[in-house]
């Protein structure tokens, strides 16, 4: 199939309407200090779990602040909660604390 | 006559003394080094026009001449004291003197990169800061840590500042733009070695500064690389292997380059706090407090002390030489208005 380029995609693109940022709010209320998050990519680059997988934390929290919450907490378990990326943040984001709420949170509004 | 003391005799400091000076006010300037403008001859060309540092520096050193002024170098001012109806300074050694009116112009110093250990500054010899590049662009020895020419030139921005880590959440305001102007000088003087820029916003504030950047990447060929470097490692050959994310693709990205390029931002110099402390007019970052920065940016809201130039906040040449001005005409008011 691949040869000829053929597949069948789902249509992928962020509708800002409809998306509900109900466990996003959640998060922020959990662990306020992601609201300062400026996108540098410091702990996905240093992260120990990324050198082995295609695991970013940066994406998925990024996902997690869009309300893409689908596949987060199947790719959350690659994380070894080793805190390094806690420890590079220039913004000070608490990160450990914050994969342990983001958990927290698709665990308890698991549909 | 009124007495004006003007302590630093960087750009903003003999600005303002020949500004006064001309209105006939007579001024002594403090300067704590052996020369004046030691922040601008270490520098080679000045962004935006690529003008010569040295032809900036003697156009202002010139200024030092006009009559009325009186240079005191070699002479650190600790404290100031205000004593009525004049202020006392005070120097290193105990020495004093008074003025009617001062004006602190004890601007900046680049943060100290050993502060971000992971980044390998005085580790490796690869890891050089945006001041170390300035001097070998000088004197046109961009050289690696082997003495060779490098084959690749990384700049990192917002080392010190934007960070958390070292204390200091304020933008620098220069450097985004003094490594587009250092990456086009690699590439001006070392045709063949790359150049890449890693940014997190490239903040281009400045007239001409957004032409430089297209410049930079249509004739220059400098790559730009959203993401910011973590941790910096030397290779066995003496280069600096780099970790980073590259944002924008949202992959990890491992890079070798010969020289990592650190670019420091723009902290209070120690002068600065010092007498920032004294007088109580420390602000954030422990650069100068002024009373408001739309209308009163010289005041400082003591009688007859103000502040001009990188001392209050990071700021370029011109702005600086335009502050000064404007404090000068505050103190000639200030002066004027009092008992004769
Ligand atoms: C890497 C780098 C590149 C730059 N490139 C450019 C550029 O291309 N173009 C541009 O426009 N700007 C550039 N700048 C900014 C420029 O250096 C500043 O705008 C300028 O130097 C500010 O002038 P100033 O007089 O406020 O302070 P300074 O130049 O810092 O002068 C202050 C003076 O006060 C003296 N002093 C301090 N404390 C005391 C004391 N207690 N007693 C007596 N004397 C004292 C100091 O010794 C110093 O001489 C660059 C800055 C950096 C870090
Ligand atoms: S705590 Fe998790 S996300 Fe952070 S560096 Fe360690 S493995 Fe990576
Ligand atoms: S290191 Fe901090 S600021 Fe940077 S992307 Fe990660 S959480 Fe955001
Ligand atoms: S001017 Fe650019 S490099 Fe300097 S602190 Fe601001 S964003 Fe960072």
């Amino acid at each position: 199939m691949n040869k000829f380029g053929f597949a069948i995609k789902t249509p992928r693109s962020e509708n800002m309407d409809k998306v509900s940022l109900e466990r996003y709010h959640m998060l922020l209320d959990r662990e306020p200090s992601f609201k300062r998050c400026f996108q540098c990519g410091c702990c996905s680059a240093t992260c120990s779990a990324r050198q082995f997988t295609d695991f970013s934390i940066r994406r998925v929290h990024t996902s997690f602040r869009r309300g893409e919450y689908e596949g987060l907490d199947e790719q959350l378990k690659q994380c070894m909660l080793c805190g390094k990326c806690t420890l590079v943040c220039p913004r000070g984001v608490n990160l450990r604390s914050l994969i342990i709420n983001m958990r927290q949170i698709l665990d308890e509004t698991k549909q | 006559m009124k007495k004006v003391a003007i302590i630093g005799a960087g750009p903003a400091g003999i600005e303002a003394a020949s500004v006064l000076a001309r209105q006939g006010v007579q001024v002594t300037l403090f300067e704590k080094s052996e020369s004046p403008l030691k922040n601008i001859q270490d520098k080679a060309f000045l962004f935006p026009n690529f003008q010569a540092a040295q032809e900036v520096a003697d156009d202002l050193s010139g200024k030092l001449l006009t009559d009325g002024i009186t240079t005191i170098l070699g002479v650190d001012i600790t404290d100031l004291k205000w004593q009525g109806t004049e202020w006392k300074l005070i120097d290193s050694k105990e020495q004093t003197y008074v003025a009617d009116a001062v004006l602190v112009a004890t601007g900046y110093q680049v943060f100290d990169a050993h502060r971000k250990e992971e980044l390998g500054y005085g580790i490796y010899k690869g890891v050089i800061t945006s001041l170390d590049m300035e001097q070998m662009i000088k004197h046109g020895k961009i050289l690696n840590a082997n003495g060779d020419e490098p084959k690749r030139v990384t700049f990192l921005q917002c080392v010190g500042s934007r960070d958390e880590k070292s204390g200091n959440n304020y933008c620098s305001k220069i450097c985004c733009v003094t490594a587009v102007k250092q990456a086009i000088e690699v590439r001006k003087q070392i045709p063949a070695c790359e150049a890449s820029v890693f940014y997190m916003d490239l903040r281009m504030w400045g007239q001409g500064f957004e032409e430089m950047y297209r410049t930079a990447q249509e004739k220059y060929g400098v790559s730009f690389v959203r993401g910011r470097i973590s941790e910096a490692a030397a290779t066995f050959d003496s280069r600096i292997q780099l970790k980073s994310e590259d944002t924008l693709m949202g992959l990890p990205l491992k890079m070798t380059t010969d020289l990592l390029v650190l670019m420091v931002g723009m902290e209070a110099s120690c002068g600065t706090k010092a007498l920032g402390k004294a007088c109580d007019i420390s602000g954030d970052y422990g650069f100068i407090r002024t009373v408001s920065p739309h209308l009163y940016d010289n005041d400082t809201g003591k009688p007859g002390l103000f502040a001009a130039g990188s001392c209050k906040r990071p700021m370029s040449v011109w702005d600086t030489v335009n502050d000064a001005r404007a404090a000068a005409l505050a103190i000639k008011e200030y002066v004027d208005s009092l008992p004769q």
